[in-house]
């Protein structure tokens, strides 16, 4: 009798819920329309600040990409965000398979292995002042040395992850394929490496995420270089505005669309990797 | 046993160069770090030894005092606002309600949107939009920007700070409620257990460990602030609303006190650890109890 009853849909909290959407998507209405407008409409009373653009141009994003060299920083965006997740994936899980497997019974991976992982309690703002320095030293204040950063920082972090979901891998699987004689290189790669897939899209995901949205590396390794991120074009641009809102909102929302566009593709997966990444 | 070495080789080969590279960008600048803030280094030309004077000018300093107050101010009210709301959304949004999938993915937008233009976009709405709806609504506390008077810039940086934070945290709760099987439930309301009372007794119990996770990011990402307080207020009004992390970079990287702002760095840095380590601490003891 029990499994009949349909479970009835909860109004009052439907409700609420739709109602607290609003604070979500205000800001981001405000953001639109404040974009697609010209300054001229921009009157003095909120309502006109807010009510819908009377006719429909692009000039203001035309205008926003040549203000912010927009192409030239997305590039940057993306050639960094996707050279950090490759590059995390291979170096990162490699890192976390020869640790895991050996942090049990060696002394010395034990020790690799927390020396690693505690790095995550360095805060950016110790490193920031010498690496500024390390860095221009040794040639790399560019997006290069930003890349080799980011490498590092997310190590303790994806080491963590690759290591703990290693240990829900049976060793016999690997044990096979070194009785047909397939070195441990080569095992790891054609054994290990597809069969950590899930985890591949966990770590791809955080560091992709944190990559693309991050200001404070940027800022201080490529200061001078002339060259932006997108996030980091907002700031260094910020003046060029003036009290033009409308061509600064324009970019804004241009900065804002790649990681809209990705969320929109990749929702479960993104949602998916948050939580296994927090929660393990 | 060729086996045997073949393997620890490899891993070895593997581990080495990682490791390296590890040291180098982050052990070396840590311990450069630590050099650095026993001297008067100003980022550029020669300096001096002056051993503990940094710190000693450290503790004296108003301006750093006032930092420290600032942001464990807006990492301890931003870590209660968000947790609060959190719980009570992914209560909700675990319900029983119509397009879950659709207001789960909703509700997680703030957070994949970059903090620095999100700052800019709340910045507008703190100066023009907010200060306009008070006025048409005749509030005339709030008829000027929040951003420019001390007593309340920090309360705008907590909303911004909530707001995206809030995504993140809902979405670790719903996963911590899923984990609740349904019986728990069923048992309970034999015993009588409905609304607040189910909560304290049944639910929450059960979500401690992701209670605790979400206390550790927030209160780790809240002390860290950065992005939200360059796009908003910038340090000010009146230096009001300097976060720690603002202020090393500010005054470090551009205001000639390199030496001095690595011993400060050095002191955030060991609050950082002592947080963390008594955090995990705490949470231990209490996943053991259940």
């Amino acid at each position: 009798m029990k499994a009949k009853v349909k479970e009835k849909t909860n109004w009052p909290v439907m409700i609420l819920l739709i109602l607290g959407l609003i604070t979500v998507a205000f800001p981001l209405y405000m953001t639109i329309v404040i974009a697609l407008k010209q300054p001229s409409e921009m009157t003095n009373s909120i309502a006109g600040i807010l009510s819908l653009p009377k006719s429909f141009s692009l000039s203001n994003f035309k205008e926003a990409m040549e203000v912010t060299d927009f192409w030239n920083s997305l590039k940057n965006s993306l050639l960094i965000s996707v050279i950090t997740v490759v590059l995390s994936i291979v170096v990162h899980s490699l890192m976390g398979y020869a640790v895991g497997r050996n942090k049990a019974h060696s002394k010395f991976y034990k020790f690799v292995y927390m020396f690693v992982v505690s790095g995550m309690f360095v805060p950016f703002a110790i490193l920031m002042m010498p690496l500024a320095k390390q860095t221009a030293e040794m040639g790399l204040g560019n997006w290069v040395g930003v890349i080799i950063l980011y490498v590092v920082f997310y190590m303790p972090m994806n080491v963590l992850l690759y290591s703990g979901y290693l240990t829900n891998i049976p060793i016999a699987l690997e044990e096979a394929a070194r009785v047909d004689g397939a070195s441990t290189w080569k095992t790891y790669w054609k054994v290990i490496f597809p069969i950590m897939k899930p985890m591949h899209a966990t770590v791809a995901v955080l560091t992709a995420l944190a990559v693309w949205n991050d200001v404070m590396t940027p800022l201080v390794i490529m200061a001078g270089t002339g060259q932006n991120t997108l996030p980091l074009a907002q700031l260094n641009f910020q003046t060029q505005f003036g009290t033009n809102y409308n061509l600064a909102f324009a970019s804004y929302l241009l900065a804002l669309i790649p990681i809209v566009i990705f969320y929109i593709i990749c929702q479960k997966q993104i949602l998916n990797g948050v939580v296994n990444g927090a929660v393990k | 046993m060729r086996n045997m070495n073949e393997r620890k080789r490899t891993y070895l080969l593997i581990t080495i160069p990682i490791l390296a590279l590890f040291i180098c960008f982050n052990t070396v600048p840590l311990i450069r770090g630590f050099i650095y803030s026993f001297t008067n280094f100003k980022g550029f030309g020669d300096y001096d030894w002056v051993g503990f004077r940094n710190y000693v000018d450290l503790f004296q300093d108003p301006r750093v005092g006032k930092s420290y107050l600032f942001t464990f101010k807006l990492a301890i009210v931003a870590t209660i606002v968000t947790n609060v709301i959190s719980l009570i959304l992914a209560l909700g949004l675990n319900g029983k309600i119509k397009g879950k999938s659709f207001f789960r993915g909703a509700y997680f937008i703030p957070n994949v949107l970059g903090a620095l233009v999100v700052g800019y976009i709340f910045n507008y709405f703190f100066t023009y939009i907010l200060p306009g709806m008070a006025k048409m609504a005749g509030i005339d506390s709030l008829s000027g920007s929040m951003l420019s008077d001390t007593k309340t810039a920090w309360i705008a940086i907590v909303i911004v700070c909530a707001w995206q934070a809030i995504a993140m945290n809902t979405i670790i709760y719903i996963s911590g409620l899923q984990t609740v099987p349904e019986d728990v439930y069923e048992a309970g309301s034999l015993d009588g257990a409905t609304g607040w009372k189910k909560f304290k007794h049944l639910t929450f119990p059960l979500i401690i460990p992701f209670f605790t996770i979400n206390m550790v990011l927030c209160v780790k990402n809240f002390l860290m602030v950065f992005d939200q307080i360059m796009a908003l207020t910038k340090g000010g009004p009146a230096q009001s609303t300097e976060s720690i992390s603002y202020l090393i970079y500010n005054n470090g990287m551009s205001g000639g006190q390199f030496g001095f702002q690595s011993a400060n760095a050095v002191i955030f840095f060991i609050v950082i650890v002592a947080i963390s380590v008594a955090q995990m601490q705490i949470s231990g003891r209490k996943e053991e109890q259940l």
